[in-house]
Formats: structure tokens, C-alpha cells, sequence
């Protein structure tokens, strides 16, 4: 430490000693929060059903790691114990409840505790107010996609607006991590509601995120648990694509694990993989902020690309924009087979400056016009850690901006790096809204499977906009959930109106959704039925109906797939697998409705349907399951 | 009474709903986060603004404290994160990020061989770019181990010997061109 003897004698000669007379105030307002907190808690005690499990302090926990500026908009509910815990809109300090009432959802009375106002003064993570009312188990009739940004409210019904607060809104100043997620999709009842609709995911960062904080030691913030990304990580063994689709969808039935009585409905998407593949007209738009000076970022994006390159060819071409300060083109397009060029155009970057998102994107989708001929496809590939701090003041009109730009057809990628400042909830809701998907790259074996392995899926759509609604029929299922898939809710109305946006499909893709569902007469049911319900009608020999809707890249119109979900369906290939995660996810994400279901029974699942495992990513999930396992304990 | 109880039991305690436990922590700790709160930032007035939500947010962020780390090592966390917060919400952004300090040390140099020691430490704090490893350098030199700074930065150790190295490298240049 030598080195640094002077500046050690220097730093602690010029630091002062704190006010004697604010240390004082400090100290009694601290305390003061502390005892209007203690308060607070014994009334959790009284009104939760389940005293002296931890639940409050376990959420109080979750919020305050939830360093997100995602979820700055996104209220987070705990229906079932009548527990509202709600994340304002609010970055300064704030001490007067009435101004959080304000902020507050609409359709909700709020109704402030005052001692949790009191204690809720908190300056680097969103405001917290804890909610203790009677709180009706309302559910929500559909939440709002996280494309249709500006007005998540109206797109809502109202009763519902206070658990839809959708997790797009992105503000331009935040907190170090955001993640973008929602409450667990809550149970429906099949006679009251019996039609469940989402848009495709296809993303997978979620998954890496999770890798990652685990393997740092940590259980990952409930809020970068997204299930459906998660199980849509791994490959599984559906049947491919036969006639006019672009896709083949296949319907399992099987018995839940986690709670006797139930049943869960297995759907699996596989895209059709193209002989050849079209010529690719890529624009790297590099983050070369100074953030990205971190062995984690840059460099490992730099190997990252050069993993890519390689599996480039003569026909397709390759451009460089960085953004930093100001943005430039540092690479013209050139074509692929110039390897030298382009690695030398790479290398020379280097991280500096400040982040200026907005213009350097301009730049990089002014170039890929430029690069578009007839019939190829033009991709601007986005790589950052998240931070856009100058530049973009308004995420809407960036969104707004990115939405022409995929109507004229370049598509939009995100590639997530680092963690630290990784912006998250930005990166997903700019994939979503560029029709591509948002992926977070944390080590080299990683780039290798989402920029080698799964390229052609990564970088060629087959099918956009894709929706899937289930109909579960009433006389056979009386209560169903989606599992994940919670920032992906449509409304019922959005699967015919083609002017909503959805998901896209890439070659190769696979997507897998998982319904728990109960049967009518099922022990495990959780709600009674209605006394003066009329007497559900239906064909008795089908569980439900399956409808997807996709357009071909390119066209306006939707395509129709429709088909039965029957009773004696069997369960899909691999079927097991997808399970288990499903159940880890849930697990990870504190989920009530799984019972006692443990890490050790995912392991076992797991461990029992790995399966041939080409690539071990099977492998790697049961060592996180067992990781995740050992810290929890 | 509680003088010999560690730091972490008391926190644990006090995330109890144990109020000496915590007022007796808070006491213990309240120096050091306001020390590293101004060397972060290299102004006193942030520093203490800093203190006084920290102390505010602290009761509600206390269950989140795991045990898995020492109890210094999660409040410095806190403390970083709070300094990022505040230094983003600031509107000249470029030079919050780049500069160390208000310049008011300068009203606090009065004897001349003081003012020259200030503006070396001024001119290498704002070598020390960017403000990750000025952050990184100003924690070790408090005495964390890198692995408790890696911890605190949510780095890895490897970043955080990176960082320091690179420090190394950036103070040698600096004296290279003073002489």
C-alpha cells in the first residue's frame, strides 16, 4: 500500500469530523423511524394470516434491494395476506405522506399508515409505503404489454389499474440496478375469466442474471426472477414445423409437482429452421461509456463480437457506432469476410466519457437503412450495461423512436454486460419495443451460446408479433394460472387487434408456457365454487382451445393457428425439465402457491429429465439449483 | 454494557426490533460512513446530507441485512449507492462525475504549505478517473480488504485489484509529470 501513503495521510487529513449537532438529529430521526417501524410490524403480525414467518420482513427485504427504476412504477402485492406494498414514482426525499398518496396507482384508496410514511424517508431506493387494508383479492383482468408504454393506466380496467401498473416506466435517473418485472400472475377462476392471454418471450436474460448472482454468492433479487425467461433458456425436444406455420405448437398434460390435485398444460412453440439463412446486415452500437471500463465489459464484449464474426460470411456486412459523449461511426459498413478490418475497427475502442444513448442509436439505424437491400435483414445490435444517462431525458419519445424504426423494418437487439449499473428494465423494454430480444452476456461461454449457437435464431425472425390466448373450459378446469410470462399480459381484446405489439420468434426458437390448472372437483381447488354459478357448458372432452396469432416479418396481417387442448394429452418431451425450473423460478420468487416444494425436490426433478444434455446447460442448472440450495439455508 | 457485542449481533438484534441494539450501532457506526460519505465526494455538505438519509433510510433497510457479510461491508454498500444516487440526481452531471469535491477545501487552506497539499490531493483525486476507481481505491484505502470492497461494489475481486493497479498506474504518470 506504500503507493498510496500519501494520499492516505492527505485524504484523512482533510476529512472533517461530522456537525455534532446534525449527528444528533440524525441519530433521534433514525431512531424515530426505527420505533415507527416496530409499530408497524406488530400490526403485521396481527392481521397476516401466517404470524412469525418472516413474510413482512421478507418483502421490507425484497423492496429494499430493489434498486430498480423499473419497478419505480410497478406495485408489487402480496393480495393473498391482504398486504399492499407499493413503489411510488418518487426519487427525492419525501417525508410528507400526502404527497405519496398522490403518486399513488389510481383505482386504489390509499390509505397511508402514518407510521410507515414516517418511516419510509428513503433516499437512494424508491420510496417505500407500506399499505395494511383489507385488501379484496382483485385480480387483474389483463396488464398492459410493456411495448404499449405511454398510458399503462388506461390500458388497464380500472379496478384492476392498481396491481397493473405496468414495469415500463423508465425514468432517465435511477437507482444502480433495475429490474423489470410484476407480481406473480394470480389464480383466475375458469367460470369468471376463462380466457388467459400473452405475448411470446423469447429473451433469456433473466436466466444469466440469476446464473450470475448466484455464483457471486448471492439468491438473485426477486425482481430479475422472470420464469418464463428462465425456462425459455434451455432447448427441448419438441417436434419441428410441418406444413404452412412457420412454427409447430404441441399441448402436454401432466400431473403438478408441487400440489396433489393439480394439473399442469404444457405448451411448446418450435420455430422452423431455414436451410440458408438471408444475409445479415449487422450494426454493433457499442457502449463505450465509462462505466464500461470493467474486464466484465468491454473486453468481454470484444471477445464477445469476435465469437460473432466468425460465424459471418462474405455476404453479410457488419458496421461499428459507439456512443460515448458523442457518438460516432467507427467502422463503415464492411463485409464480413474482412475480418481484419473489423477486428482492428473493434480493438481500437475504448471506454471514456459519458453515455449518450439517443444519438448514437440514430446513427446506428441511419446506417442499417443504409445497408438494407431488398429482401435482407438489417439489425441494430445494442451492447451496453445499461447506463443511459445523457441523453435520453424521455424514455417514451426513445421508444416512440425505436417503434418507427422496427415498422420500417430494422429490428432492435440488446446485449446486457456487467452488473453493477445493469439496467435491466431499459434494456428489456427497448428489445421488446425493437422486436428483438434482450440478452445478458456474463461470461464468454454465454456469447458463445447467444451469438454462435442460437445466431441464426438471434438474428433472423420467422414470425412477429406473436400472441397466444388459452380458453380453459369451465366444466373440466376450475381454476387456472399462468406461470410467468407477467410482463408479457395482453388483454383479451389485444389477440385480434393486429396493431398490438407482441413478441417475435426467431429461427430456431423455442417458447414454452406452463398453466397449473385444477380440475373441477379437485381437492386442490383454492376457491369454492359459486353457489348460483350457472352450470358450465362445453364439450366435456377438451380441457380448452389454443389459439396463436403471428404475422410473417414483414406483413401487417395476422395468421390463425387454432387447436384443442383434450384431456388425454400426454405429457411433451422433456416436459420434466421445464418443470423443474418453472419450480425454481418460483421458489427463487418466494411464490405461496407451490406448498413446500424445495430446492431439493427441483433438483430431483431435474436431476431425473436431464436428459442427453448436448451443450450441459441442463448440468449448469442443476449446479445453480444445488448453490442456490446451500444459500438459502 | 453492549461495548463487546459485534457489530453484526447487534444489527441482527436490532433488525429484531431491538431499539438500543440499534441505537448503540448507529452510534458506533455514524463516523464511519460520514468519513467515507466525504471522501466519496470530497464535500462535507454532501457528506453530511448523505449521513442524514442514510440514517433516515436505515431502520427500513436493516432486513436486508443477510449476516453473510460483515455489517460495515453492507453499510458501506449502502453508503456508495447512496453517494451514486445523489450524485446522479445532480444536474451537472459531467462534473459531478468527474470532479472530486466542491472546492470547498480551498476556504480550509490558509497556510500556504497546506494549500499546496490540497491541490495535490485535489489533482489526484481527479486523476483517479473514472469515479470507479477513485470509489474502488478511496475503499481500500479505509482499510477493506479487496474482497470486501468487491463485496461492497458488487465487483468481482479480480475488478477490484484491476482497479487498484490501474490507480497505481494513473498516480505514477501523474508524479511522472509533475517533476
Amino acid at each position: 500500500m506504500s503507493d498510496f501513503d500519501d494520499l492516505k495521510k492527505a485524504l484523512n487529513a482533510v476529512t472533517p469530523a461530522p456537525d455534532g449537532t446534525r449527528r444528533k438529529e440524525n441519530l433521534a430521526t433514525a431512531l424515530k423511524n426505527f420505533d415507527a417501524r416496530q409499530g408497524m410490524r406488530n400490526e403485521t403480525r396481527l392481521t397476516s394470516e401466517r404470524p412469525n414467518n418472516g413474510l413482512f420482513r421478507g418483502v421490507i427485504s425484497m423492496l429494499a434491494k430493489l434498486q430498480t427504476r423499473g419497478a419505480l412504477g410497478a406495485t408489487t402485492a402480496l393480495a393473498a395476506v391482504g398486504l399492499f406494498v407499493f413503489v411510488p414514482t418518487l426519487r427525492e426525499t419525501v417525508t410528507d405522506p400526502l404527497v405519496q398518496r398522490t403518486k399513488a396507482p389510481l383505482g386504489i384508496t390509499t390509505q397511508v399508515d402514518d407510521a410507515a410514511a414516517g418511516a419510509s424517508v428513503v433516499e437512494m431506493d424508491p420510496v417505500i409505503v407500506e399499505e395494511f387494508a383489507a385488501a379484496p383479492l382483485i385480480e387483474p383482468t389483463g396488464r398492459p404489454m410493456v411495448k404499449r408504454a405511454p398510458a399503462p393506466l388506461m390500458a388497464a380496467p380500472a379496478p384492476a389499474a392498481g396491481l397493473a401498473i405496468a414495469d415500463e416506466m423508465i425514468l432517465p435517473e435511477a437507482n444502480t440496478e433495475a429490474f423489470a418485472n410484476a407480481d406473480d400472475n394470480p389464480l383466475k377462476v375458469t367460470a369468471e375469466e376463462p380466457v388467459s392471454t400473452f405475448s411470446v418471450d423469447v429473451d433469456t436474460a433473466s436466466w444469466s442474471v440469476i446464473r450470475n448472482s448466484l455464483n457471486w454468492g448471492n439468491l438473485p433479487p426477486k425482481d430479475a426472477v422472470r420464469i418464463e425467461e428462465m425456462v425459455n433458456y434451455f432447448p427441448y425436444d419438441y417436434p419441428a414445423p410441418e406444413g404452412t406455420h412457420p412454427f409447430q405448437t404441441s399441448v402436454g398434460v401432466m400431473d403438478s409437482p408441487w400440489r396433489e390435485g393439480t394439473q399442469i398444460v404444457h405448451i411448446g412453440l418450435q420455430g422452423e429452421l431455414p436451410a440458408t439463412r438471408p444475409p445479415l446486415n449487422l450494426v454493433f452500437l457499442i457502449d463505450t461509456s465509462g462505466s464500461m471500463d470493467d474486464p466484465q465489459k468491454l473486453p468481454l464484449l470484444k471477445q464477445s463480437f469476435r465469437l460473432l464474426l466468425g460465424q459471418l460470411g462474405e455476404d453479410d456486412s457488419v458496421s461499428i457506432v459507439t456512443y460515448a459523449g458523442s457518438a460516432g461511426r467507427v467502422l463503415d459498413p464492411t463485409p464480413a469476410s474482412e475480418r481484419d478490418t473489423i477486428l482492428a475497427a473493434l480493438n481500437k475502442l475504448d471506454a471514456g466519457g459519458s453515455t449518450a444513448g439517443q444519438e448514437g442509436l440514430q446513427q446506428a439505424y441511419a446506417t442499417a437503412r443504409e445497408m438494407t437491400e431488398e429482401g435482407e435483414v438489417s439489425r441494430v445490435i445494442l451492447a451496453t450495461d445499461g447506463d443511459f444517462n445523457v441523453g435520453i431525458y424521455d424514455p417514451e419519445a426513445l421508444k416512440d423512436y425505436i417503434a418507427t424504426e422496427r415498422d420500417s423494418g430494422t429490428y432492435l437487439s440488446v446485449l446486457g454486460f456487467g452488473r453493477g449499473n445493469l439496467d435491466d428494465a431499459t434494456m428489456q423494454a427497448l428489445a421488446q419495443t425493437g422486436n428483438g430480444m434482450a440478452a445478458y452476456i456474463d461470461t464468454l461461454a454465454e456469447a458463445q451460446k447467444v451469438l454462435v449457437d442460437q445466431l441464426t435464431g438471434a438474428l433472423v425472425p420467422i414470425a412477429d408479433d406473436v400472441k397466444i390466448q388459452v380458453e380453459f373450459n369451465p366444466a373440466q378446469i376450475a381454476e387456472y394460472r399462468l406461470i410467468g410470462y407477467e410482463t408479457r399480459a395482453l388483454n383479451r381484446e389485444d389477440f385480434n387487434n393486429d396493431k398490438v405489439d407482441a413478441g417475435e420468434i426467431g429461427a430456431g426458437h423455442q417458447v414454452t408456457a406452463l398453466y397449473e390448472v385444477t380440475p373441477v372437483g379437485s381437492d386442490a381447488r383454492l376457491t369454492d365454487p359459486l353457489r348460483y354459478g350457472s352450470a358450465a357448458e362445453g364439450k366435456s372432452d377438451e380441457l380448452g382451445f389454443l389459439r396463436l396469432r403471428y404475422k410473417e416479418p414483414g406483413t401487417g396481417t395476422s395468421q390463425l393457428i387454432e387447436s384443442p387442448i383434450l384431456t388425454d394429452a400426454t405429457p411433451l418431451e422433456d416436459a420434466n425439465f421445464a418443470l423443474a425450473i418453472v419450480g425454481f423460478g418460483q421458489i427463487l420468487r418466494g411464490s405461496e402457491l407451490i406448498g413446500d416444494w424445495s430446492f431439493g425436490d427441483a433438483i430431483a426433478l431435474a436431476q431425473s429429465a436431464k436428459g442427453e444434455d448436448a451443450y450441459g446447460y441442463r448440468q449448469e442448472a442443476i449446479n445453480l439449483m444445488r448453490l442456490a440450495q446451500s444459500l438459502s439455508q | 454494557m453492549r461495548m463487546n457485542v459485534s457489530d453484526e449481533s447487534l444489527a441482527q438484534a436490532a433488525a429484531g426490533g431491538d431499539g438500543a441494539a440499534f441505537a448503540t450501532l448507529l452510534d458506533r457506526v455514524y463516523d464511519k460512513i460520514f468519513g467515507l460519505a466525504f471522501r466519496l465526494t470530497g464535500s462535507r455538505a454532501d457528506a453530511e446530507d448523505l449521513v442524514q438519509d442514510i440514517c433516515a433510510a436505515l431502520p427500513g433497510k436493516l432486513g436486508g441485512f443477510r449476516g453473510d457479510s460483515k455489517f460495515t461491508t453492507w453499510l458501506f454498500r449502502i453508503t456508495v449507492n447512496a453517494t451514486h444516487d445523489r450524485r446522479r440526481r445532480h444536474a451537472s452531471y459531467a462534473r459531478a462525475t468527474e470532479g472530486w469535491g466542491d472546492w470547498e477545501l480551498a476556504q480550509r487552506a490558509e497556510q500556504a504549505e497546506t494549500a499546496e497539499r490540497l491541490d495535490w490531493l485535489r489533482l489526484a483525486m481527479d486523476t483517479l478517473t473514472p469515479p470507479e476507481i477513485r470509489e474502488t481505491l478511496i475503499l481500500v484505502l479505509d482499510g477493506l480488504s479487496h474482497k470486501e470492497v468487491a463485496q461492497v461494489l458488487d465487483v468481482s475481486e479480480g475488478t477490484v485489484s484491476w482497479r487498484i493497479s490501474e490507480a497505481k498506474k494513473k498516480l505514477k504518470r501523474m508524479k511522472e509529470a509533475e517533476v
